[in-house]
């Protein structure tokens, strides 16, 4: 987990997303703390050894998923050294020999969810948080967490693991401007004139895959329909306007805790 | 029975057994539209052209086609292989370095040969392998860790295994040889290693070295003006995919790749030869006699390996000896393969890395200032899938990657031997920060990046305008290669896992299987007993489909 700050009278404001903590400040991750020199010094290793095949977001190789902790052979930092110095020639991974303080920092980045200014968001009461997520701000409408079903909206349950504080703060405060792509709300006429709304869970060509506003998992062909839009604004509202900013950092920090069945 | 009596009658009996078997001699290949049932080469012939006279299968009974049979391996990543067909066997590879003879009419195995790479291996973009070459009774195969191995046919045992580079460079080979008369010829990848890239022949009885074309000239040979210092030791300059040959000409065309560091042209500056060019080579010697350039001092990864497609015509009512490409640049080109003019180039996809073209083919360069987008991205307009053209049609068809652009930042990289060496990071440009961008293959069965980010196009292209004739429409990027016939069938795929036949003239879906897998290949067709086949490998099952009877 990241550390319990609270930076920010400006915390709504846009820029501030780019804030980058104090020199010398650590992020300290399943008890290890890596120091913001060594994850910088990682992006850069990262980016220039590791994005050719991982990607910029490091979820390009099936299966893997260094953002959130899901590496093949790898589950814990030890291993995780190994599999980058010992390759997987397989998987057509080569073996890479770093200087220790390159594999340090390259480790230090990875550990740290790829995410160099991860401190700058406010973090509050998780408990508080989820007294907020349950009542006022009204999140139970539409997500469900923890097996709590709810509606349309996607599930968090693991969302503490999925997504960074900044990334949870940017959604809250802006949910179109958030919106994953593929998240995006669909509305669907029939060739017979029923009308049918949800959220795009996979599309190709030819069908489109949805969950609907009544919870149902749907695949529709393309061709059977007589209208077929996908909409970037998020039927999500913002809370800005409607809760503090001590309300949103208790609710990150509650969404942070989320992590998912383990 | 004497001993020599022995030996002797043994002697005869090899000789009678050789006999017997598949002989591709180089006039067997040089003649490939003789015997249509057979795919000799990478390209199906030697001008790349990927169009086959078989016609068995056709616009009127495409829709009749079944599957025929699987093979499935259980390797994972990428499976970008083109298979060779003689006479009714099947010769194929599959990661990391294996090879397989397969009955081509049932697709049971013969045999599997697997060298296993050297941990020293260092490949940038996966264990990949493209396909074997064959001449005589003998395979080739070049490997992860830059060897070039020469099988038995038959059995699949080695005739000979040489080092054709150093692998704890970041050298490696992923591309099909390349047979032509008594040589095997071969490039090395590894462009993004600080590697010097070359092409080179050897003798296809021995292994034994015949010419070495270096990609990139040393001081005192022309061209090496166009480096600083010492850059042009580390410029990269790789072949990773295979060439093409006019006998009229024996001149070989060979696309090279990018200059290292990749993204950062301020640490290289001059025009970096003869990185993202085309090289006509005198094929006895491996002598340059002409080079065009499509990417000075590039910045952007736009590797110019794309198979050099040789296509006769007319050109201004003139007849002419022709070569067409379309770039990862974005820019689709016609050259006069004879000495190299510039003939016609247009941009097939959105392009503002470049203005425009001179009256020379040079780009006008613009680059973007830092943090703005670049289109096309840095996997470009289209990439290592092999393209198609029918002398039919007229037309050109290629895999196109379009609406996709990313954001480069240049770093100064320095050489470490056998290190990556890139210079710099780019990111994909999407509609929200942290949308997933698109990369090489596909991690999921989801497209979570969507449209947003980019899409595909099965495009065909008339190379007498450089504009699209008809463009087939696909939701997510398509890696696929093309397949096209005598009876005016394209057959091609996608990422989304669906095989297609398409009508060649009109781009009209006339066919497809859901096949699940993405097809990163180009298919190819052959027949067996007369009847006609066409191979797709998607995900980790190659399958065969055939007419249903």
């Amino acid at each position: 987990m990241r550390p319990l700050q609270w930076i920010s009278p400006s915390l709504f404001a846009l820029t501030a997303f780019s804030a980058v903590p104090e020199p010398g400040t650590a992020q300290v991750v399943q008890g290890h703390e890596y120091e913001v020199e060594a994850v910088e010094t990682g992006s850069q290793i990262y980016a220039s050894r590791c994005a050719v095949c991982h990607g910029s977001n490091g979820d390009q190789i099936a299966g893997v998923d260094l953002r959130h902790g899901q590496v093949t052979q790898a589950a814990s930092e030890t291993k995780l050294r190994q599999a980058i110095r010992g390759g997987n020639l397989d998987a057509g991974m080569p073996q890479f020999n770093l200087p220790p303080d390159q594999l340090d920092a390259l480790v230090a980045f990875i550990q740290a969810g790829m995410d160099v200014g991860g401190t700058a968001v406010g973090i509050g009461s998780p408990a508080q948080g989820m007294t907020l997520f349950e009542g006022e701000a009204g999140c139970t409408r539409c997500h469900s967490a923890n097996g709590r079903r709810a509606g349309l909206a996607p599930d968090l349950s693991d969302i503490g693991d999925r997504r960074d504080a900044e990334y949870l703060q940017r959604t809250l405060l802006d949910p179109s401007g958030a919106m994953l792509p593929i998240n995006r709300p669909v509305t669907a006429v029939t060739d017979d004139g029923r009308t049918i709304r949800g959220r795009r869970l996979n599309e190709d060509t030819y069908t489109v895959q949805i969950v609907d506003d009544e919870g149902r998992l749907r695949s529709l062909i393309k061709a059977d329909l007589h209208e077929f839009e996908v909409s970037t604004e998020s039927p999500m509202p913002s809370v800005e306007g409607r809760l503090n900013p001590r309300q949103v950092a208790d609710l990150i920090a509650y969404l942070l805790s989320l992590q998912g069945a383990r | 029975m004497k001993t020599w009596a022995r030996l002797a009658l043994s002697l005869l009996a090899l000789l009678h057994v050789g006999d017997l078997g598949a002989q591709v001699t180089f006039e067997r290949i040089l003649d490939s539209d003789a015997e249509p049932e057979n795919w000799l080469t990478f390209g199906g012939s030697y001008t790349g052209q990927r169009y086959s006279l078989l016609n068995g299968i056709s616009l009127d009974n495409v829709e009749d086609l079944e599957l025929k049979w699987i093979y499935q391996n259980r390797v994972a990543g990428l499976w970008e292989a083109t298979p060779l067909v003689v006479d009714g066997i099947m010769y194929l590879t599959q990661r990391p370095n294996d090879v397989l003879a397969l009955d081509a009419a049932t697709g049971r195995v013969f045999w599997n040969y697997r060298h296993r790479p050297s941990s020293d291996t260092r490949v940038c973009c996966g264990s990949n392998n493209r396909g074997v070459a064959i001449h005589g009774q003998t395979l080739f195969m070049g490997t992860l860790d830059a060897r070039l191995i020469a099988l038995d046919a038959t059995t699949g045992k080695e005739v000979w295994n040489i080092d054709v580079a150093d692998a704890r460079l970041g050298y490696s080979i992923t591309m099909a040889p390349l047979v032509v008369k008594d040589m095997v010829v071969i490039g090395t990848g590894g462009g993004e290693y600080g590697i010097r890239g070359f092409i080179a022949a050897y003798d296809v009885d021995t292994g034994e070295e015949i010419w070495r074309f270096k990609t990139i000239p040393e001081p005192g040979e022309p061209g090496n003006e166009t480096w600083e210092g010492d850059d042009w030791i580390y410029g990269g300059a790789s072949v990773w995919l295979t060439g093409s040959y006019d006998p009229e000409l024996n001149l070989m065309y060979w696309g090279i790749g990018n200059p290292g560091p990749d993204w950062n042209p301020d640490q290289r500056p001059g025009d970096n030869l003869y990185s993202e060019s085309v090289v006509a080579l005198d094929a006895d010697t491996g002598e340059l006699e002409w080079y065009f350039q499509f990417t000075p001092n590039d910045g952007y990864d736009y590797d110019a390996v794309q198979v050099p497609v040789l296509v006769d015509g007319e050109w201004g009512g003139e007849p002419r000896s022709m070569m067409i490409s379309a770039n990862r640049n974005g820019y689709f080109y016609v050259l006069d393969r004879a000495t190299g003019e510039f003939l016609l180039g247009r941009p097939f996809v959105k392009v503002n890395w470049a203005s425009g073209l001179d009256e020379n083919g040079r780009p006008v360069q613009t680059p973007q200032p830092p943090g703005e987008p670049t289109w096309p991205g840095n996997q470009g307009a289209t990439n290592w899938f092999p393209p198609a053209f029918s002398p039919r049609t007229g037309l050109f068809y290629v895999s196109v990657w379009d609406s996709y652009a990313v954001i480069y930042r240049r770093e100064a990289d320095e050489y470490v031997a056998g290190e990556l060496f890139t210079g710099g990071r780019f990111r994909t440009l999407a509609p929200v920060p942290d949308a997933p961008g698109i990369n090489v293959g596909r991690p999921g069965p989801i497209n979570n990046w969507t449209d947003a980010v980019g899409h595909g196009v099965t495009m065909a292209i008339d190379p007498q305008t450089g504009e699209a004739a008809w463009r087939f429409e696909q939701f997510d990027v398509t890696d696929s290669g093309m397949l096209t016939t005598a009876s005016d069938l394209l057959f091609t795929g996608g990422r989304e896992g669906y095989f297609y036949a398409l009508d060649a003239a009109t781009g009209e879906e006339l066919w497809r299987a859901n096949l699940g897998g993405s097809i990163v290949m180009a298919p190819i067709t052959y027949a067996v007993d007369g009847k006609q086949y066409v191979t797709v490998i998607s995900g980790n099952m190659m399958a065969t489909f055939g007419l249903r009877e």
